[in-house]
């Protein structure tokens, strides 16, 4: 099978998914993936619950059997070994196994020795991992004592003690606070610039810009696979910010004029879908400020990927 | 947008919850008026849901007082509950009843008259969505749907207060924003909404946020104010290796915080003065290219992390 969504020639793919589908009872929560992440890159699995996010990453980390269909991680199949996948991988789980009773130090301690790295490199990754981490100061503190964020970068440092070609992140971000989540990023940017490819699953659309790639899953299904920008671009139409106030009554308003596309919130601004930012705009003004509803801020702007996911999601149905 | 002034129909005063030798709530005091959409903000473990429990009459402060609909929470839980609709991210609904059988079991409990308790399922149906449809299986509709479904259930009532625990964690955007258009139209009808959230977009729709870290009220205010309130200029910086230019220039003098936002990298200055230049010396200094660098305005992220920082350093412990 030759999966539709392919990597640029020349390079050869870190991981090749083809058909991959997971069916728990009834419900198909992976339903016929085919994709391929370049050597390198960072790609993320965008979508909501109950997307398929987890469980495809449970399937390339050869955790979980495909019902059907394979994937291919470092030459490795997951359907016919599962196990010798292990090898060319870090997987870090929701729930990653740290020791609650062990000290930050400790924990780095245990995985570096379960994964035989060597004594002499030790130092120097530890040194590399606090960096980014921002864990040094801690590194005494029992695990069970450190707030989401940190555990979540504990978790991240553990399962890059081993320097895996691969890196498999199931919502690393998920509920952490802001500042943890920027060191997160840090930490998977430096592992990019190593020359190691990720895949990261995240439910934040306003993450997915920060991917060499998207696949947008929804309900076990890739709904659009590219680069963020070609993403936005490939969006019918352009896209108007528009501040004021009231933001919804203005919405509602545009909803029923005829160059409008769609209107929708976003945060204390509007997003107004129309043919052409340039030509549309000031009919889009004349019409606010004839119901009363002076504009404070109009101008055109990048849809945003939630704009993406949200029009596809609606072609799909 | 306009709020109602009235009486607060929210009080907390100095309420404390300590679990053993953890301090999950930690001295928080806030009034919410009546008719506000009340935000709530903070990553997991910062006692959001311990202070809605409290609230809600569902869990005993450790100390502090507080009131709701002018009920004492000490006192009056009981009462309390038939007069707040509540929803928590784990939904209420019985998975394996049908639509029609939780409106009913809900209405039951509330106590909602019997003459009117067709016409409130009819409106419950309505709002979720699901008109024509109360014979499907509750456990067999999407999330989206549930999550409407289950809003629906805890204002069967028509309480005047509705507590909301990250009702929209993990629904897909759609669902989101259609989520968000039911709050709205329960405000427009004199409703006081409490909702906690960590998406930043969402938390921009409520009159006023809170801000929790660590158990800790650290900030409260409108977020136009709070955004305001961000007093180191921002420069947003496109270059060829982001993680790299962020190590470049986290220790320049000058530079408060470095951070990748989506490709871009954000920095926080102490003064804008001389800054342009500084950071141009340090890429070329550094081998980096400098593609664009313009300021920005703070994003609630950005005032988020500068008001943590603020507050004294990294949200830890």
């Amino acid at each position: 099978m030759t999966p539709p969504n392919t990597v640029v020639a020349g390079t050869r793919p870190a991981i090749g998914v083809a058909g991959l589908t997971r069916r728990f009872g009834a419900t198909l929560a992976v339903d016929g993936l085919s994709f391929e992440v370049a050597s390198g890159e960072l790609f993320g699995l965008v979508g909501p619950d109950g997307a398929g996010k987890t469980t495809t990453l449970r399937m390339l980390a050869g955790v979980l059997r495909p019902t059907s269909g394979d994937a291919v991680l470092g030459g490795v199949s997951v359907a016919r070994d599962p196990e010798g996948v292990k090898h060319e991988i870090a997987y870090m789980s929701q729930r990653f196994g740290l020791y609650a009773d062990l000290t930050v130090l400790e924990n780095l301690q245990f995985y570096a020795d379960l994964y035989q790295v060597p004594q002499e490199e030790r130092a120097a990754r530890l040194v590399r991992l606090f960096h980014f981490s921002n864990l040094q100061p801690f590194k005494d503190r029992l695990a069970g004592k450190l707030s989401g964020g940190m555990k979540q970068k504990l978790g991240l440092s553990c399962a890059l003690i081993h320097q895996p070609k691969i890196l498999l992140l199931d919502e690393p971000t998920f509920g952490v606070d802001p500042i943890s989540r920027r060191d997160l990023w840090l930490i998977v940017h430096d592992m990019v610039a190593q020359g190691v490819t990720v895949v990261v699953s995240t439910a934040y659309m306003d993450e997915a810009e920060r991917f060499d790639r998207v696949a947008l899953l929804h309900q076990g299904k890739l709904l659009a696979l590219d680069s963020p920008a070609a993403l936005q671009r490939s969006l019918a139409g352009e896209v108007l910010v528009v501040q004021v106030d009231p933001a919804r009554a203005a919405r509602d308003l545009l909803r029923s004029h005829p160059r409008v596309r769609r209107a929708a919130l976003f945060g204390d601004k509007l997003h107004v879908t129309v043919a052409s930012a340039a030509d549309d705009a000031p009919a889009i003004d004349a019409a606010l400020r004839a119901a009363g509803l002076v504009p404070g801020e109009l101008h055109a702007a990048a849809a945003s990927m939630e704009d993406v996911f949200i029009e596809r999601m609606a072609e799909a149905a | 947008m306009s709020t109602t002034i009235g009486a607060p129909a929210v009080v907390a005063d100095r309420l404390r919850r300590v679990f053993g030798d953890f301090i999950a709530v930690d001295d928080v005091s806030f009034e919410v008026r009546e008719g506000e959409i009340f935000g709530f903000l903070g990553p997991n473990g910062a006692g959001k849901t311990t202070t809605i429990k409290m609230l809600a009459g569902l869990l005993l402060p450790s100390s502090g007082r507080g009131s709701v609909a002018g009920l004492d929470i000490l006192t009056q839980s009981e009462a309390i509950k038939r007069r707040i609709g509540y929803m928590s991210q784990l939904f209420s609904l019985y998975a394996d009843l049908r639509v029609d059988e939780n409106i009913a079991f809900f209405s039951g409990l509330y106590g909602v008259p019997r003459q009117r308790r067709a016409e409130r399922r009819d409106w419950a149906l309505q709002m979720a969505g699901l008109a024509g449809q109360g014979k499907r299986l509750t456990g067999e509709l999407p999330l989206g749907l549930k999550q409407r479904l289950a809003l629906g259930c805890a204002v069967l009532h028509e309480p005047r207060i509705l507590f909301l625990d990250e009702p929209t964690s993990g629904v897909d955007p759609l669902s989101r924003r259609r989520f968000w258009d039911l709050i709205d139209a329960l405000t427009q009808q004199g409703t006081t909404v409490f909702v906690s959230t960590h998406y930043m977009e969402e938390a921009e729709y409520c009159h006023r946020l809170a801000l929790m870290n660590r158990g800790q009220l650290i900030a409260l205010d409108t977020p136009a104010q709070l955004r305001a309130g961000v007093k180191e200029p921002l420069l947003e910086l496109h270059t060829d290796d982001g993680p790299r230019a962020v190590e470049a220039l986290q220790d320049l003098p000058g530079v408060v915080e470095t951070a990748m936002f989506g490709r871009a990298v954000h920095v926080a200055l102490r003064d804008l003065a001389g800054a342009r230049e500084a950071i141009a010396a340090r890429l070329a200094d550094r081998g980096l290219a400098l593609d664009a660098l313009n300021p920005i305005a703070p994003s609630l992220e950005d005032a988020f992390v500068s008001i943590v920082r603020a507050a004294g350093g990294a949200p830890v412990g």
